[in-house]
């Protein structure tokens, strides 16, 4: 005789399989898995800077030639893409700061949109200085 | 009340399970008044009161205090007793039990494994001495008390759970509300338990299994912000790793 499949005290559960595409059904959930893709486009960002510094270190023939590199159609769509997606994190990345540092100021927390604009002053001013240094020749 | 409130009917297709007639989840269409005043719990309960008896949920408080009637309201973690069925018109409303948990009868879910992941992280306060009765009370400035209190108006109502896809995909996951609460104890000036309790929640399937989607703070009806206490939980837990290098740090 087949075993029942279910007893009174021992009921059949019912568990649903997550799937494997949970995340594209709600915009939270997709918005949250372009923020972890967008650390690959982070990685390729700093792969290109690490790519010119060695040019540079090897003299202006070797920059030119990485800078004539970069220049193609497919290698500017990708850095366009990457731009995006770095800024997006940089973005997610000031909103999520604030929510794991606690900072207090005579006693009392510092307030959530304090910290993020502190972050946001950094990355203004640290922009600044690369620009400076870039452009004011 | 009387019949002016009523705005014509509204469709609720309700999640039915019956393990003993069905091997996966069907659902059910029925038609309920649809009154200004009324939540979806009101509307399950006109169900399960004139057209269906045996329709199977929990709820009791009905007043957003018990935790009880949470489940999903076209598809979002929701307390039924605190969303309005004006708000989801024209319909329809379906109604299914908390995702990522067993079902166990139609909106019933097992909840076993969430009590112990609860009970796991000592939601308690640790002393390592005791004073004896006559000593008093342990006093706590207002400024203590803002401390853990925000974390300390979870309701056990585990919407958190039904919108964490970490605990979804990975069961073993102790989970935002249990982190939660395990934070409302670390921050009480009355506690000692720190250590005890990251001792437990240091482990993979503790702290460091959260990524961070944040949607169990989004969900959540009294706004306790698991996410945010899982994220300071990580933050005390790397700086509690590097001050044990220090001579004078803890060992």
């Amino acid at each position: 005789m087949a075993a029942p499949l279910h007893t009174e005290f021992h009921p059949r559960w019912y568990r649903r399989r997550v799937s494997t595409w949970w995340w594209l059904g709600s915009w939270p959930y997709l918005r949250f898995i372009l923020r972890e893709l967008s650390s690959v486009f982070v990685a390729y960002a700093v792969a290109i800077l690490a790519w010119q510094l060695w040019a540079i270190a090897r003299g202006p023939d070797a920059f030119a030639a990485v800078l004539q590199a970069l220049r193609s159609p497919g290698l500017l769509a990708l850095s366009g893409v990457s731009l995006l997606f770095v800024l997006f994190h940089a973005v997610t990345w000031f909103a999520a700061g604030p929510r794991a540092l606690v900072l207090r100021l005579g006693g009392r927390r510092v307030p959530e949109a304090w910290i993020a604009a502190a972050g946001y002053a950094a990355w203004a001013g640290a922009s600044a200085i690369v620009a400076w240094i870039v452009l004011g020749e | 009340m009387g019949d002016d409130a009523v705005t014509g009917t509204i469709t609720l297709e309700v999640a039915r399970y019956r393990p003993e007639r069905e091997s996966e989840p069907t659902l059910q269409r029925f038609e309920v008044p649809c009154r200004k005043d009324w939540v979806v719990l009101d509307a399950l309960n006109h169900i399960k009161d004139r057209l269906d008896g045996s329709l199977s949920y929990r709820w009791s408080c009905r007043m957003g205090i018990c935790g009880s009637c949470g489940m999903m309201v076209n598809g979002e973690p929701k307390l039924t007793c605190a969303t309005f069925l004006s708000a989801c018109a024209p319909g329809p409303v379906r109604v299914e039990p908390l995702r990522f948990f067993p079902v166990v009868r139609d909106l019933v879910v097992e909840l076993t494994d969430f009590l112990a992941k609860i009970g796991s992280v000592k939601p308690w306060i640790v002393r390592r001495d005791e004073k004896p009765a006559g000593g008093g009370e342990f006093l706590q400035t207002p400024l203590e008390v803002d401390e853990y209190k925000p974390y300390s108006m979870c309701i056990n109502c585990m919407l958190c759970y039904a919108a964490c896809p970490v605990y979804g995909l990975d069961p073993g996951f102790v989970g935002p509300a249990a982190i939660a609460l395990a934070q409302r104890y670390n921050l009480d000036s009355r506690d000692r338990g720190k250590s005890e309790r990251m001792e437990i929640l240091s482990q993979h399937e503790g702290i460091w299994g959260c990524t961070f989607v944040g949607e169990c703070s989004q969900v959540c009806p009294k706004n306790v912000d698991p996410a945010g206490a899982i994220q300071r939980y990580k933050v005390a837990a790397v700086t509690d790793w590097f001050r044990s290098f220090l001579p004078w740090g803890p060992r």
